[in-house]
Formats: structure tokens, C-alpha cells, sequence
């Protein structure tokens, strides 16, 4: 019988933002098992809530994560309407909507960056991360800050677009497209970057509805949800756009989906300007308290459906708050997908989900020594893949993706 | 100043310990790092690992999970190391501190070299925290924090020795 | 947009509920168009999930454990995709005795939350495949329920 190794991913790995904590059990080149823990990075926010008043959740709700600081307090916002029937002035719609697609950009050129750096394309992550600097600029000129923009509250949002910046958010946003073009052709069109990720971590249809898989890993599996057009909100129903999806479920269908869903997210922050341009009037309702009852608010953050359940006596707080973050539901499908695959190809596998612990969790060194088992450390995994590229480029004398564009 | 914390003053090795963060500030420790700010000009890089490390940059709170954890991986970074807290979070706990799952402040159980404020800070209030802490190394007022016992500072016999002449 | 053809319509979905699973319910509201809430007892749980996942291929969202003065409360959301619609079973559990069956079998799903539900309110789900601590620490005091109403904590 093989050996088996346990190889422990975190909880403080070098190139993790965040901690987790995986322990894959590898026999020979295979994973046979993967153990998943969390709570590295539980707050209780859930409880902290119920002593906020509802202004206040929204800031709290915001640091449950740093990529999707739109996501969240929109989910929330939208739950504290629904429980008490508050209305929306349209032109907070259209902000809504452009914060969040923005967001949703800079969250998949983030990935995208990530992605390429496990996959040993350093340039890849240099530039991505670099066209993100421009989407931060553009969030900077909106609200005021690089990131937690502070943007929602319950009724409106807090900051209104002024006329006169609208052109230069049009030109910024019109610079993307170049950035995300050369994006696109250097991954979709790279030998290299398919051989190391076409057919590698699928996740079928079936699985991905069972775990209720959710965002870009349902959508590639070709499970077409989307909560912007299923449960329209915001301004997603007045605006004109399509729900990208993929077939295989791959970690390559992942990647395609992500970039193609950003020229998505360009045509409706385009559409948004439009509409800003014509539609006045203010952007908050100004409701003085939140009528008893119980709302559901869910948006469709970057890694899918964000999930927020208020429940208001009718004093200033809410007397429970339920938030249920995308990644819940994603990351225990890395139990299907890894299992299988290599060791080499377990790191890209794990982050293509786009796992956001932060969110999951709002809410290594694991010795065995017992039986002698050979222990793998967690920095070996990245160097393992990067490794199995390096043979690919030998073997195949392909060069790797190539991005041609001169700033 | 001792070979050991001159060396502290060149190419920084940084190794990025994340605790209970939202990740914003983990998020903006990489854009530092990243084409615009880059600072890996200055031959400041990110290590894989704490026993290569000469900076820990800290982000977040530390939970009842975490700081366990946080712990056993500080006692491995090579002395001397600075300590770097990154947000509002480990300063102040910001609005966790009333969780049920806050243990305490990471400064209760490492001491801290400098505290860069912010939710999360810009990239460059924490580029002008590197540089306040290596003039402080260069002057000698500022004294890495691993190295203190209670109040004094150590002499501690492996550092004079440490890096050769 | 591309919808699929044989989604219910909105208005139809509280009666077609009502008609599949009138003798179970113990009282029905819908807030708005798109939101109904079904209160039910504890132990048709398994019946309304398997109602769901079949008859309407619903999508599990979530549920949510709130600790109220009438006992616990377990709520499962669940998403029509197809027809902009989140239906909510809700079950109350008594303080006393806050069991009820597991869904995680026949909705893997649910098995995270159910773990979470348990640790943090302290609801026992019965024939949960792989009961243990999600979230909080493994030396996390025994019989201490972070988000019931007598929380205290402790120094
Ligand atoms: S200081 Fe702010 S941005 Fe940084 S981790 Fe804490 S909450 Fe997030």
C-alpha cells in the first residue's frame, strides 16, 4: 500500500491573503482526501450586529471582507428594505450598480493575478494587479477610498456621483478594455495555460447544484445562476447585459468566466453613466427607522450569491442577522474537485473556487508522527506547480503566455 | 549598531502573518508590493516562509483560534525581526473587540515595532512606516521589540556574533 | 434574458405550496411578491426539503437559527431562480429540546450550516453525517452557545 502523506496547506501560508487551513492526504501523486478547517478568521459579526443600529451594520457588515466591500452592505441594505418596504430612489439604483460591478472587476483582476502567480506566471499577477490600481482609482474618484467605500445605507447611498466626474469615469472605464482584451487573448489562447488547467478540478453540473455552488464556479460548471438577473435588483433589470457560462467546469472554464464576466461588468457600468446623465434627484430616502418585520437581501458579490437575512422589532437595531457569504457554499466543492488530481495541481484547483475566508467565516503544521509520514511543506505545493510548468515549458517549448501591450 | 540590525536596515525579507483580518489590508501589503508602489525596488520582497523573515507584517485581530497559532509560528522567526502592525485592527481591535471570539491584542503577546493606523492603510502609510523604522534603526532609537527583556535590552550574546563583520 | 420556460409564476407559487403541501403547513405569508414564509412543524422538515430539491428544483440558500423567547428557531431559505421568488420554511424548537432531523443527507448543502447552527446556538440536528466544530476553536468551552440570549461571556 502507498504511503500517505498529509500535506497541510496553512492555516499561515506565505501566499494566502488569508488563513485557512487545508490538509490534503495525498498517496503517491494523488489526493485521496481533503480536510477542510476554518475559524481562523471567525469574528461573530453575526452577533456584533444585533448591537448596531442599522447605519452602523452596514460599516460592520462592509469589514466582513475586503474584496467585497460592496457586496455585503448592499445585501444588507437591501434586507433592511425589504423588512421594512423602503423605497429607493432610482438614481441610487444606477450607483449601486456601477459601485458594485466595479468591484466585481477589480475582485476578478485580483483572482486573475493570484491565479497566474500559483500557476508560476509571475507577469500575469504583476499586470493584473497593476490594471487593478486603475479600477481602485476609479472607486477613489466615486467614493473617496481605495477600498471599504462606505457607499450603502439603508434607503439610498451615501454619496452621490457628481456631474462632472462622470466623463472621467467614462475614459477610465474605457481603458480597462485593452487591459482585459490582452487579458483574454494571453489566457484563452496560451498552449501552456491549457495544458496546465483544461480538464484539471472539474466540477459537473450535478455537483455544482448539490453543493449549491454559487457565482463563477456554478457558472462555469454551466449552471446558469445569477442573482442580478434571476432576483433583479439594484439596477440590473433596467440595464442590458448577459450571464456568462461555460461547459466543462474546468479551472480553465473558471478563469474564462471570470474575464469575460469583466466586459459585462464594463458594458453596464457604461449603461450606468448613460442613465446618471439623465436621471436626477436624490440618491437617499432618508427612512428614520426600520419597520418590524423580517427581510431577505441577497446580491450577486464577484464569487456569487451574498445572502443577508434582517430581522427588525421595529427599534433601531436588528434583533437578528443572518449572513451567509458565497464562499460557504463554494469551498466544500473543492472536496470534489481535488480529490483526484495531483499534488502539483491541488494549489490551482483549491484557488480557483476564488475562496474569500474573510466571508465564510464571518461567521500548518499538522504532524503525524505517530506513523512516520513524510511531511510535504506547505510552501513545497507552490513550488510543485510551478515546477509542472517549467516541465511543460520543456517539454513542449512553448513559452507561456505572452502580454504585449506598452503603457 | 550590531551587524544584525544593520541588516535590518537593507533588503527587508517580510513575511505577511495574517490574523483575523477582512483582508483589505492584506490586499493593499500585496499592492505595495505590486507595479504601482513596488516596493520591490528597494529589495523589499515577501517571503514564503517566518524563518526567513526579518519583518512580520500583522494584519487583523487574532481570534481564540488565530493567536494560538500566531504564536507558535513567532517563536520561529529569526531574531532579530520587526514587528510591524498593519490597520486598525491590531491596534485597536476596531469594532471586534466586543466579539465573542476576540482573545486579545497581538500586542499582548509580541511586541510591536510600529503601528501603520488605517482601515485599511494606503500603501503609502505603510511604505513611510518602512522608512520611519529603518531611520529609527539607523539612529538607534528605535530597538526591535523581540529584543527587549521586560525594559532593558538584551544583549543578547548570538546577535553580536550574528552576520560576521 | 434567457429564463427557462416552465418557471411558475410568482403569484402562483404560494397556492401551488399550499396545494402540494397544505395538510403540513401551520400558517403561510408572503411579504411582497417575492418573498413567502411557511411556518411548519419540526418534523415535516425532511418532507418540505425533499419537496423543494424535487418538485421545484429549488436552490438551497441558507437557513438561519435565531434564538427567540417562544424557543428556537430554524429557517430554511430557499431560492426559486426561476421565478424571482425565496421561500422560508420555518420550524420552532422548544428550548428544552432543540432537536430536529438533519437535511444534510439528501442536501449536502446544508451540511456547513447545520454545523455552524450547532456550535453557535446549540440545535441539535440528528443524523448529521459529520458532526463537529466549523467555526470556533476545538478547546471552545463545552455547553457554551455563543448566539443564544444568555450568552455570557465568560473573563
Ligand atoms: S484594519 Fe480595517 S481593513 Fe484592515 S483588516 Fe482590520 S477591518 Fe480590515
Amino acid at each position: 500500500m502507498t504511503k500517505r502523506t498529509i500535506v497541510p496547506i496553512g492555516p499561515y501560508h506565505a501566499l494566502q491573503e488569508e488563513p485557512e487551513f487545508f490538509k490534503l492526504h495525498v498517496e503517491g501523486e494523488k489526493v485521496v482526501h481533503l480536510d477542510i478547517e476554518l475559524g481562523y478568521n471567525h469574528r461573530g459579526i453575526e452577533k456584533l450586529s444585533e448591537s448596531k443600529t442599522f447605519e452602523e451594520t452596514v460599516f460592520l457588515v462592509e469589514r466582513i471582507c475586503g474584496i467585497c466591500s460592496t457586496s455585503h452592505p448592499l445585501a444588507c441594505v437591501q434586507a433592511a428594505e425589504d423588512a421594512g418596504d423602503i423605497p429607493v430612489p432610482e438614481r441610487a439604483l444606477f450607483i449601486r450598480s456601477m459601485v458594485g460591478e466595479l468591484e466585481r472587476i477589480h475582485s476578478h483582476l485580483l483572482w486573475l493575478g493570484l491565479a497566474g502567480h500559483f500557476l508560476g506566471f509571475n507577469t500575469i499577477w504583476m499586470w493584473a494587479w497593476r490594471f487593478r490600481e486603475d479600477v481602485l482609482n476609479i472607486l477613489e474618484l466615486i467614493t473617496g477610498n481605495r477600498n471599504h467605500y462606505g457607499m450603502m445605507k439603508p434607503g439610498g447611498v451615501r454619496r452621490d456621483i457628481k456631474h462632472t466626474d462622470l466623463p472621467a469615469i467614462a475614459s477610465l472605464s474605457e481603458g480597462l478594455k485593452d487591459p482585459i482584451k490582452m487579458f483574454r487573448d494571453a489566457v484563452v489562447q496560451d498552449p501552456l495555460i491549457h495544458a496546465r488547467t483544461k480538464g484539471v478540478g472539474i466540477l459537473t453540473r450535478e455537483m455544482a447544484i448539490a453543493y449549491g455552488a454559487l457565482g463563477p464556479t456554478a457558472r462555469a460548471s454551466n449552471y446558469a445562476i445569477d442573482v442580478r438577473r434571476d432576483h433583479p435588483h439594484a439596477a440590473y433589470d433596467k440595464v442590458d447585459w448577459d450571464v456568462v457560462t461555460c461547459e466543462n467546469g474546468d479551472v480553465f472554464d473558471k478563469a474564462v468566466v471570470r474575464i469575460l464576466e469583466m466586459f459585462e461588468s464594463i458594458r453596464i457600468i457604461e449603461q450606468c453613466i448613460e442613465q446618471l446623465k439623465k436621471i436626477g434627484g436624490p440618491v437617499d430616502s432618508d427612512p428614520k427607522f426600520v419597520a418590524a418585520g423580517e427581510g431577505i437581501g441577497h446580491y450577486e458579490a464577484p464569487r456569487g450569491e451574498v445572502f443577508h437575512y434582517i430581522r427588525s422589532d421595529g427599534s433601531n437595531r436588528p434583533i437578528r442577522h443572518k449572513v451567509r457569504a458565497p464562499s460557504f457554499m463554494n469551498v466544500p466543492t473543492n472536496r470534489e474537485t481535488v480529490i483526484g488530481a495531483t499534488v502539483a495541481d491541488a494549489t490551482i484547483i483549491l484557488a480557483a473556487v476564488d475562496p474569500c475566508y474573510c466571508c465564510t467565516e464571518r461567521m500548518a503544521v499538522a504532524v503525524d508522527s505517530s506513523s512516520g509520514e513524510r511531511m510535504l511543506d506547505a510552501r513545497d505545493l507552490i513550488r510543485l506547480s510551478c515546477e509542472k510548468t517549467d516541465r511543460l515549458v520543456a517539454d513542449s517549448g512553448l513559452q507561456g503566455p505572452s502580454l504585449p501591450i506598452e503603457r | 549598531m550590531s551587524n544584525a540590525i544593520n541588516a535590518l536596515t537593507r533588503s527587508l525579507n517580510v513575511f505577511h502573518l495574517a490574523g483575523s483580518a477582512c483582508n483589505n489590508c492584506d490586499i493593499e501589503i500585496l499592492d505595495a508590493l505590486t507595479p504601482k508602489y513596488d516596493l520591490e525596488r528597494f529589495g523589499i520582497t515577501l517571503v514564503g516562509s517566518i524563518r526567513h523573515a526579518d519583518v512580520l507584517l500583522m494584519s487583523g485581530i487574532f481570534n481564540r483560534k488565530a493567536a494560538i497559532r500566531a504564536q507558535e509560528l513567532i517563536a520561529q522567526a529569526p531574531k532579530p525581526y520587526l514587528v510591524i502592525a498593519i490597520g486598525g485592527c491590531p491596534a485597536t481591535g476596531l469594532m471586534w473587540r466586543d466579539s465573542y471570539n476576540w482573545e486579545r491584542p497581538p500586542g499582548d503577546f509580541v511586541k510591536i515595532d510600529a503601528f501603520v493606523p488605517g482601515c485599511p492603510p494606503k500603501p503609502e502609510a505603510m511604505i513611510s512606516a518602512v522608512v520611519k523604522v529603518i531611520e529609527g534603526l539607523r539612529s538607534g532609537e528605535l530597538v526591535p521589540g523581540c529584543l527587549h527583556t521586560s525594559d532593558t535590552v538584551a544583549g543578547d550574546p548570538a546577535l553580536e556574533t550574528a552576520g560576521g563583520s | 434574458m434567457n429564463k427557462q420556460k416552465d418557471s411558475i409564476d410568482k403569484a402562483d407559487i404560494a397556492a401551488s405550496l399550499q396545494a402540494q403541501f397544505n395538510e403540513f403547513i401551520l400558517a403561510i405569508y408572503s411579504k411582497g411578491e417575492r418573498r413567502i414564509y411557511i411556518d411548519i412543524a419540526p418534523q415535516t422538515v425532511i418532507r418540505a426539503t425533499r419537496l423543494m430539491l424535487n418538485e421545484y428544483g429549488a436552490r438551497f440558500q441558507i437557513a438561519t437559527g435565531v434564538d427567540t423567547s417562544d424557543g428556537f428557531e430554524v429557517m430554511y431559505h430557499w431560492a426559486m431562480d426561476e421565478s424571482d421568488c425565496v421561500v422560508t420554511f420555518r420550524v420552532v424548537l422548544p428550548h428544552e429540546a432543540a432537536q430536529v432531523e438533519s437535511i444534510a443527507l439528501i442536501c449536502p448543502a446544508a451540511e456547513w450550516i447545520e454545523r455552524e447552527m450547532w456550535e453557535l446556538l446549540g440545535i441539535e440536528f440528528k443524523g448529521h453525517p459529520d458532526m463537529r466544530h466549523l467555526l470556533l476553536a476545538d478547546e471552545w468551552p463545552e455547553g457554551k452557545f455563543p448566539m443564544r440570549r444568555d450568552y455570557e461571556a465568560t473573563p
